[in-house]
């Protein structure tokens, strides 16, 4: 079975379907403004160690400036051996590592073998480089493979870079100043853990679009460990009065009750196979 | 380079041509976030205010208190252009010892609320990019909150927030302590402590949601003892 017909071959050329799309839109809504697609706003870090790939993220999701989820997950599965931290556009980051992941596992099946982070990064490259930069999905994909541990960045316009440690997201450059200072090749799981859940709390103290729990996932030749979360927040939401309602505060007005009249139209009897 | 700018209304490529010289306008304004709070009982008032001092998504200071005490009877608290923040209220305390000094006398809660008014309305063609709110005892002794726009409109009110977290913390407001979409509950007047318990508990609840709101919140309660400050620290993230 030739691997090309596992993963869809995409349509030559740029795609611009969407763009055009949205342009023709702008004047239909009102103050010609798209309804603003939600970001993350986020710190996500890697850094390669002795035996593996450590990925870590903050938890905070953000609608311009209300946050939106308090806990959302930033660490997706593309492959038992491969993990992609997202930041940049919910939606995108989502979308596009449930795309990959699905290629991936088609193409584990149909090969037998675990897919290489390099095969992960190339597809990536390939869908957000024809997308032109539409797609807003920064990426950090990590992984162990049979040729080792990597660590590479994909841009939204497509853009790769491997390396052995990184952060992005808004608050990619108060983390980074953790990873320059404190970084090492061929560090301990432990202190490699602790290295990058220290670079996603700079971010989430220094960093207002960052905040709430840390993730971190370890991924090593052995397995996965995905530790969700790695530190709670140690900013508990604790209020002096509980604020409980009566019942019978929010005032009934009507009520009226509208019996359902069923009637039988048709009646099918399926037998079960039981043994 | 082909870029989605490249297409116009119809969808269609948009024609290339030079438009002339493109101005890049230098904005005199920055938002530097901050919520305030101001709360009048029977025989106080309370003004409260975060302490974060933030622009973008940085932080520039975890401990810049937005409450200004005026007088033994008055705290203002502004929140929005931190620069314009300090220029008003250096304004406000000049001509607060201008008055004492001709009057002989310190100007009252509903005097410094008309006197701001008159001031801010003074740049109505560049504004002065605040949102206060003063909280204070009048000549009776009871509490009296004045809210401002940036212009200059006020009224006196029971309660009110102002800020970037003001439209997560009215509503909570309009139902604690207004007793509004509520029935058959008993109006019990608000006591000190109960208010700020509440208060405490309502910026608790604007750090969680608001970015630009944390760190710690200052609470000014104002009685005719005086003025009694309280720190106490929020989330920090």
């Amino acid at each position: 079975m030739a691997l090309s017909n596992v993963l869809d071959s995409p349509a030559a050329g740029f795609n611009f379907d969407n763009a055009a799309r949205n342009a023709a839109f702008e004047g239909l809504f009102e103050g010609g403004q798209t309804p603003k697609p939600l970001k993350t706003g986020t710190t996500i870090a890697g850094v390669v160690f002795k035996d593996g790939v450590v990925l870590g993220a903050d938890t905070r999701a953000t609608s311009s400036e209300v946050v939106a989820d308090k806990m959302c997950a930033k660490i997706h599965y593309i492959s038992p051996n491969i993990y992609c931290c997202g930041a940049g556009t919910a939606a995108d980051t989502e979308k596009t590592t449930d795309l990959l992941s699905s290629n991936l596992t088609v193409f584990s099946l149909n090969s037998g073998r675990n897919p290489r982070v390099v095969m992960a990064v190339n597809i990536l490259q390939d869908m957000l480089y024809r997308y032109h930069g539409q797609i807003g999905a920064n990426l950090i994909l990590g992984g162990v493979d049979c040729t080792g541990n990597h660590l590479y960045t994909v841009g939204p316009y497509g853009s790769v870079n491997k390396v052995p440690y990184l952060a992005m997201g808004s608050g990619d450059l108060a983390a980074l100043g953790i990873l320059e200072d404190g970084f090492q090749h061929d560090l301990e799981l432990e202190k490699a853990k602790k290295l990058v859940r220290d670079a996603v709390h700079s971010g989430i103290m220094n960093d207002l679009g960052s905040g709430n729990n840390i993730d971190i996932c370890v991924i090593t030749a052995e397995g996965v460990d995905y530790i969700r979360p790695f530190q709670e927040s140690e900013f508990k939401d604790r209020r002096e009065i509980k604020y409980k309602y009566r019942q019978g505060t929010t005032p009934v007005l009507t009520k009226k009750i509208t019996p359902l009249k069923m009637e039988v139209v048709q009646e099918t009897t399926q037998k079960m196979e039981t043994v | 380079m082909l870029s989605a700018q490249n297409f116009g209304e119809s969808g269609k490529m948009k024609e290339y041509h030079y438009a002339g010289p493109t101005e890049h306008r230098f904005s005199p304004y920055a938002f530097n976030g901050g919520t305030v709070l101001a709360v009048a009982g029977e025989d106080f008032a309370i003004v409260a205010s975060d302490t974060r001092l933030s622009e973008g998504y940085s932080i520039h200071s975890r401990d810049s208190p937005k409450c200004y005490k005026l007088t033994d009877t008055t705290v203002l608290g502004c929140s929005g252009f931190h620069g314009d923040c300090l220029t008003l209220t250096k304004i406000i305390d000049a001509r607060l010892k201008m008055y004492k000094h001709s009057n002989n006398k310190t100007m009252t809660s509903g005097a410094i609320a008309a006197m701001l008014s008159t001031i801010l309305y003074s740049r109505r063609f560049f504004p002065y990019y605040v949102y206060n709110i003063i909280g204070g005892l009048d000549e009776q002794g009871k509490g009296a909150v004045y809210s401002f726009d940036p212009v200059g409109s006020y009224q006196r009110d029971t309660y009110k927030a102002g800020g970037s977290a003001s439209a997560m913390l009215q509503p909570l407001l309009d139902n604690q302590i207004g007793f509004k979409n509520m029935e058959g509950v008993e109006h019990v007047p608000l006591t000190k402590d109960k208010a700020v318990q509440l208060v405490k508990d309502v910026f608790v609840s604007a750090a969680e949601r608001d970015v630009y709101t944390g760190d710690a919140l200052r609470i000014c309660i104002v009685t005719k003892e005086g003025i009694e400050e309280q720190n106490i620290p929020l989330r920090k993230d």
